[in-house]
């Protein structure tokens, strides 16, 4: 019962790669995003702001399908990076990271970009007077005081990466090995006959991984705050 | 040296300020909303004015008119807010060499061990912001300024947060700060007491406009800017030799305008050095004979010297006590009763009991510091 078939171990590694890619890569672009839509004045700011919430309000399918519009073999930013780069999303894990980071996109945004407006401008001020430059600023003030919201935004894209199944399926299909993730597997499972104690099974995998990262983001959250001196 | 000449337009309030200053301390002094913030702010660094020529020492950080502006993190120009703004996620350690670490490395003289002795926070160090109390933040504050080797140091209302008794904990830092360190400091507040203690150099604002600027004392005892100042506080501040302390009742004797004048024991400073006095206006009498019979300790002879024009029925004048300027508050009825006017020969009676804690400060080291143990900066 305990010991997974190679099929189902399949599944949780790949979902589990998809994720921590996903949820690593978009980091620093959501720090900079987040930090345009929280301090910057410039022309086309809501434009971002709807593009980057995009994600959350359209139906996943739509995501899903917009993503192999643009990112397909033949899809102009798809054909690009493939010729420049021979970087390719079609039907591949990476693209099932990609689905996963662009669904998971905005959570993180408005994590970072709550925190980021909760951070005292004043300390920043004081930072510079004392000779720190704009970007030592950053790194030595703003960074360790977003903390706790780098930490929750992680979190969260982190679990919706791992729950993301309907921007995957219709982006790089249900390919096992290749793009079956956790959801997508149960999805299959419950497809065929005599599947629902593998569904069943994966099931239970998927709320122990979510289960383990919500607990581990709430410890480090405790103890980040507690360093910083704000009570949790 | 400091010379400042700002126009600022925030809103529909409009700064127009211009100052010069080559003294120790100077006071930007005025009532909430005259603009005394929003100018440090500017000489600071923190907001970008419409049109400014502020230069430091001859060396120019803002000058609008040849787009000249030094951002914050180059001027070395050091800032101790109101609310300390210390780091949360450093320890006071941490905190204090904040800025000696951005520092270049020749500047970087100024040592941790003697600022620290100096505020009196040696027992702080590996604590966090967050566990220390209002007085022990602002010392950290201003120790953190200092460390960054400002040129200028700015300090925005530090006191106005804290209740008395932390006040009166943090006076004599200022006080040690003064004298014991080379950087001119800008002292933002709207307190008579404090700039009294601790400004050599008055800068007097309203509505965004300097109203007068000139040595403390000078503008201490001119009676045209007592509705600038405050009313219940105002009084010339004048500075004293210590002749003797009254070990049986517990007084000190000062040197003051030819006479004497009594004050409560001044136990931590020694014989001969000087203290700075503040005589509010209210706390003075006068009388056209040497009176007799009376508590008050101190009689000092005068001649009035000016009335300020009539505001309904109190009315301030100055008298001049042997070369020096006292205010004193009396009803126009005593006036009239009295037959005071500029050239008459009185005696000014002050309660030695109205002196405290607030009123009485350490004067300023000569000029040329020769009796100042300088900390190397």
């Amino acid at each position: 019962m305990l010991t997974l078939t190679p099929e189902e171990q399949a599944a949780v590694d790949l979902s589990i790669r998809v994720s921590l890619w996903a949820t690593v890569t978009s980091l620093a672009p959501g720090l900079v995003v987040a930090m345009l839509l929280s301090r910057g004045k410039f022309w086309g700011k809501s434009i971002l702001n709807g593009i980057v919430f995009l994600p959350l309000i359209l139906p996943p399918v739509v995501t899903g399908y917009i993503l192999l519009l643009l990112f397909g073999r033949r899809g102009p930013l798809g054909a690009f990076l493939a010729d420049n780069f021979g970087i390719v999303f079609a039907f591949r894990w990476t693209g099932a990271a990609l689905a996963c980071a662009v669904m998971g996109f905005p959570l993180l945004v408005r994590a970072l970009q709550l925190s980021i407006d909760a951070t005292d401008r004043g300390l920043e001020d004081a930072a510079g007077t004392l000779g720190a430059n704009p970007a030592w600023v950053f790194v030595t003030v703003t960074l360790p005081l977003i903390l706790p919201g780098i930490i929750a935004g992680t979190i969260l894209s982190f679990a919706r990466a791992m729950g993301e199944f309907g921007a995957t399926i219709t982006f790089v299909s249900n390919i096992p090995g290749e793009t079956q993730t956790l959801p997508s597997a149960i999805y299959t499972f419950t497809q065929v006959p005599g599947g629902d104690v593998a569904a069943f099974r994966l099931t239970v995998i998927a709320i122990v991984v979510s289960m383990s990262a919500l607990l581990i983001s709430d410890a480090i959250g405790y103890f980040v705050g507690r360093r910083i001196g704000v009570e949790a | 040296m400091i010379q400042v000449d700002v126009q600022h337009r925030l809103g529909s309030f409009e700064l127009n300020a211009q100052f010069v200053s080559d003294g120790r301390v100077t006071a930007l002094f005025g009532q909430s909303g005259s603009g005394k913030t929003s100018l440090v702010n500017i000489i600071g660094g923190l907001i970008r004015p419409d049109h400014a020529y502020i230069s430091l020492n001859g060396d120019i950080i803002v000058d609008t008119k040849h787009k000249v502006f030094v951002p914050k993190h180059r001027r070395r120009v050091g800032y101790v807010f109101q609310e300390g703004r210390l780091f949360p996620h450093l320890t006071v350690r941490q905190n204090l060499l904040y800025g000696w670490w951005f520092t270049p490395g020749t500047k970087r003289v100024g040592q941790l061990a003697p600022i620290v002795e100096l505020l009196g926070i040696g027992h702080l160090l590996d604590r966090r912001p967050g566990s220390l109390s209002g007085g022990e933040k602002q010392r950290v504050a201003i120790g953190r300024a200092l460390l960054a080797k400002p040129r200028l140091l700015l300090m925005d209302e530090p006191l106005a947060s804290l209740d008395e008794a932390r006040k009166a904990e943090i006076l004599p830092y200022l006080e040690r700060l003064r004298d014991d360190t080379e950087v001119p400091i800008i002292y933002v507040s709207h307190s008579v007491p404090e700039v009294a203690r601790l400004a050599s150099t008055m800068v007097v604002m309203k509505d965004g406009l300097v109203v007068a600027a000139g040595p403390t004392s000078d503008i201490m005892a001119r009676l045209d800017l007592v509705p600038f100042t405050n009313l219940l506080e105002a009084g010339a501040v004048l500075e004293a030799d210590i002749l003797e302390h009254d070990e049986q009742f517990g007084l000190t004797v000062l040197a003051l305008c030819g006479g004497r004048l009594w004050v409560p024991r001044l136990n931590e400073r020694t014989l001969g050095s000087k203290v700075r006095v503040h005589i509010r206006a209210r706390d003075v009498m006068i009388s056209t004979r040497r009176p007799e019979g009376l508590s008050a300790l101190n009689v000092l002879r005068g001649v009035v010297a000016e009335l300020a024009p009539q505001r309904g029925p109190i009315l301030d004048l100055r008298l001049d006590c042997g070369g020096q300027a006292i205010l004193a508050r009396l009803t126009q009825r005593s006036v009239e009763t009295l037959g005071l006017r500029p050239g008459t020969p009185v005696y000014a009676v002050i309660k030695t009991v109205g002196f405290d804690r607030q009123t009485l400060g350490a004067a300023f080291p000569q000029a040329n510091g020769a009796d100042t143990t300088a900390i190397p900066m």
